[in-house]
């Protein structure tokens, strides 16, 4: 269990993480979510100690992470996938953090192996690729078999191949009973991963919540028509109690109704469809509502937040079939 | 508490795993007594051309480690690199996040790194001692004249000292570059000039280097260069302050400030 107390940091007068509170639950993996500079990995800093808070706490266990005696047992973290000297080979990398924790070497050995890292155990780290500094920040991590992980943006550059190792090595972690603490600024990873879900966003806590909850509040089907008779369809639709909202480049949205329902009507009506599909908008565009006033870095020049329910090709909504 | 045994261990192997350690110690002891043992053979060969002065301290210990103020620039690279690779590579988060009893870490570190440091220095200041009289012909002294041995242990001692104090800069400073920037240019050639400038002098008497390089002096003042206000033990007394005030200048930053 990570209890947080009223954690702020602040930098001269910018404040990175404000006054957060909230905890970690052992057996589960809890998501971190938040869009860049949201202060997620300041909080992940400051919960090991590495960084100090202008005020607040951070206990695991009860304890604050310096009383630990050999901290790689009870947490192991993935911070940042190059934090390792690059002209040691990644076996004595690992050794070296082991010996200061007195894990046994064998173990080095053995994390290695989990990651897939066996048959370059021996070479400089600094030739490593992203992915596979991945592998040995995450070797790091397991080396203390610690029942809490705690995970910084794991999937960052990674290929798909990677992405699906490391959401299944989560999984697996999470099955033996560990703690889990990832942090991501993509909820459609968390929706994957997480059961619990602690969503930041200028370092305030935005939400603390089950991610079952999150998804039965955050999610809006709708069934999205298009027609060249819409002056038509709309008047046919308002006529049977329908609610419909017009969305742009002649296509409407009609909520609490099934394609089979709408199809039938239009065709009882004689009207030309050119589309009738079920949608649902997704939890990344209930994440970017949750988060639209509390982000950091806007993109000038294109209102990402009165798109979010906007139809066409983009990236925020994903047909139901998908 | 991190047990301070395992982590001087695990210090050990950080410092035995990467190649600078090797070539920066090499580079110290070989330059050091190469170049001790070239001059000490061109001062037999030109003994008649030096000046009365000279002639009168010639002190054959001092002339044999004439070759540490290159030597000990290797042992300035050695400390800075020690720390500052830690930084340089982001490893100080996963350290910290091993040991994070920051005094722990640091002085187990300095502890290692230092005692190798003094080591290897022992070792040059003797090797460059007994090649550099074996070259000096008639003017040469031995290791059991007066003062000698104090001499030739300070010179290990001095260059031991060298790479703890590099090594506590660049805990204050974070950063190798930097450091090596401060301290290449201050020992090479700032220390030594300003000890030929009049008034300039009286202050650098007391720069670490100064003050500790009398510990290798056998004939006080020798070879002409300029009176010092203190002994060979206190020389040493004031460069152990300056290594004192390195230390704690970076564990204070290193306690304070995020990592």
């Amino acid at each position: 269990m990570i209890e947080l107390e009223g954690l702020t940091k602040r930098y001269g007068t910018k404040t990175a993480v404000d006054h957060l509170s909230f905890q970690v639950r052992p057996g589960v993996v809890t998501g971190f979510l938040g869009p860049n500079g949201a202060g997620k990995s300041t909080t992940m800093r400051m919960m090991l100690d590495l960084d100090n808070p202008t005020s607040g706490t951070v206990r695991i266990d009860g304890k604050h992470y310096r009383e630990l005696a050999e901290p790689l047992k009870y947490i192991g973290a993935l911070l940042d996938a190059k934090a390792m000297h690059g002209g040691r080979s990644a076996y004595n990398n690992l050794l070296c953090l082991a010996q200061s924790n007195r894990i046994p070497a064998s173990r080095v050995g053995e994390v290695l192996d989990l990651v897939g890292l066996t048959p370059v155990a021996r070479k400089k780290s600094k030739g490593f690729s992203l992915g596979m500094g991945q592998r040995l920040g995450i070797a790091s991590a397991l080396l203390g078999d610690p029942e809490i992980l705690m995970f910084d943006e794991p999937v960052n550059g990674l290929d798909p191949e990677g992405i699906h190792w490391i959401r299944n090595l989560m999984k697996a972690l999470a099955a033996e009973g560990r703690t889990i603490f990832v942090s991501s600024h993509l909820m459609s990873e968390m929706a994957l991963t997480a059961d619990h879900l602690i969503v930041i966003g200028q370092g305030k806590l935005l939400a603390d919540t089950s991610m079952a909850d999150f998804i039965q509040q955050n999610s809006r089907s709708y069934v999205r028509m298009r027609s060249p008779q819409q002056e038509r369809l709309r008047d046919v639709l308002h006529a049977n109690g329908f609610v419909v909202v017009e969305a742009g480049n002649g296509t409407l949205e009609v909520d609490g109704a099934t394609t089979e329902k709408l199809g039938e009507l239009a065709a009882e009506n004689g009207l030309v469809l050119h589309e009738l599909s079920a949608q649902r908008a997704s939890l990344e565009e209930a994440f970017m509502q949750m988060t639209a006033g509390a982000v950091e870095y806007h993109a000038h020049g294109t209102d990402v937040h009165s798109g979010a329910a906007a139809p066409g090709p983009q990236w925020g909504t994903t047909s139901q079939g998908a | 508490m991190a047990a301070a045994s395992a982590v001087l261990q695990s210090e050990w192997t950080k410092i035995r795993t990467v190649s600078s350690t090797v070539w920066t110690l090499a580079s110290a002891l070989l330059v050091t007594v190469a170049m001790s043992a070239a001059l000490c053979a061109l001062f037999k060969s030109t003994f008649d051309d030096l000046s009365e002065v000279e002639q009168a301290t010639f002190d054959p210990t001092f002339a044999s480690f004439s070759g540490m103020i290159l030597g000990q620039l290797a042992m300035v690279v050695f400390g800075v690199l020690v720390v500052g690779t830690e930084y340089s590579s982001g490893m100080i988060r996963t350290s910290l996040a091993a040991v994070p009893q920051r005094a722990t870490f640091l002085f187990s570190k300095i502890a290692v790194a230092g005692g190798l440091a003094l080591v290897v220095g022992l070792a040059t200041s003797f090797l460059s001692f007994f090649l550099g009289q074996a070259l000096l012909g008639e003017h040469r002294t031995d290791l059991g004249a007066d003062n000698v041995l104090r001499a030739v242990v300070g010179g290990g001692l001095y260059m031991g000292l060298i790479a703890i104090f590099s090594m506590g800069v660049a805990t204050m400073l974070r950063s190798s570059m930097l450091s090596l920037g401060i301290l290449v240019p201050f020992f090479f050639l700032i220390s030594q000039i300003l000890s030929a400038v009049p008034k300039a002098k009286e202050v650098a008497k007391y720069f670490p280097d100064q003050a500790g390089s009398k510990i290798m002096q056998v004939v006080p003042d020798a070879m002409g260069s300029e009176k010092a206000p203190y002994g060979p033990w206190g020389g040493l007394g004031i460069m152990l302050l300056w290594v004192a005030v390195s230390l704690l200048g970076g564990y204070l930053v290193l306690k304070n400030r995020d990592a």
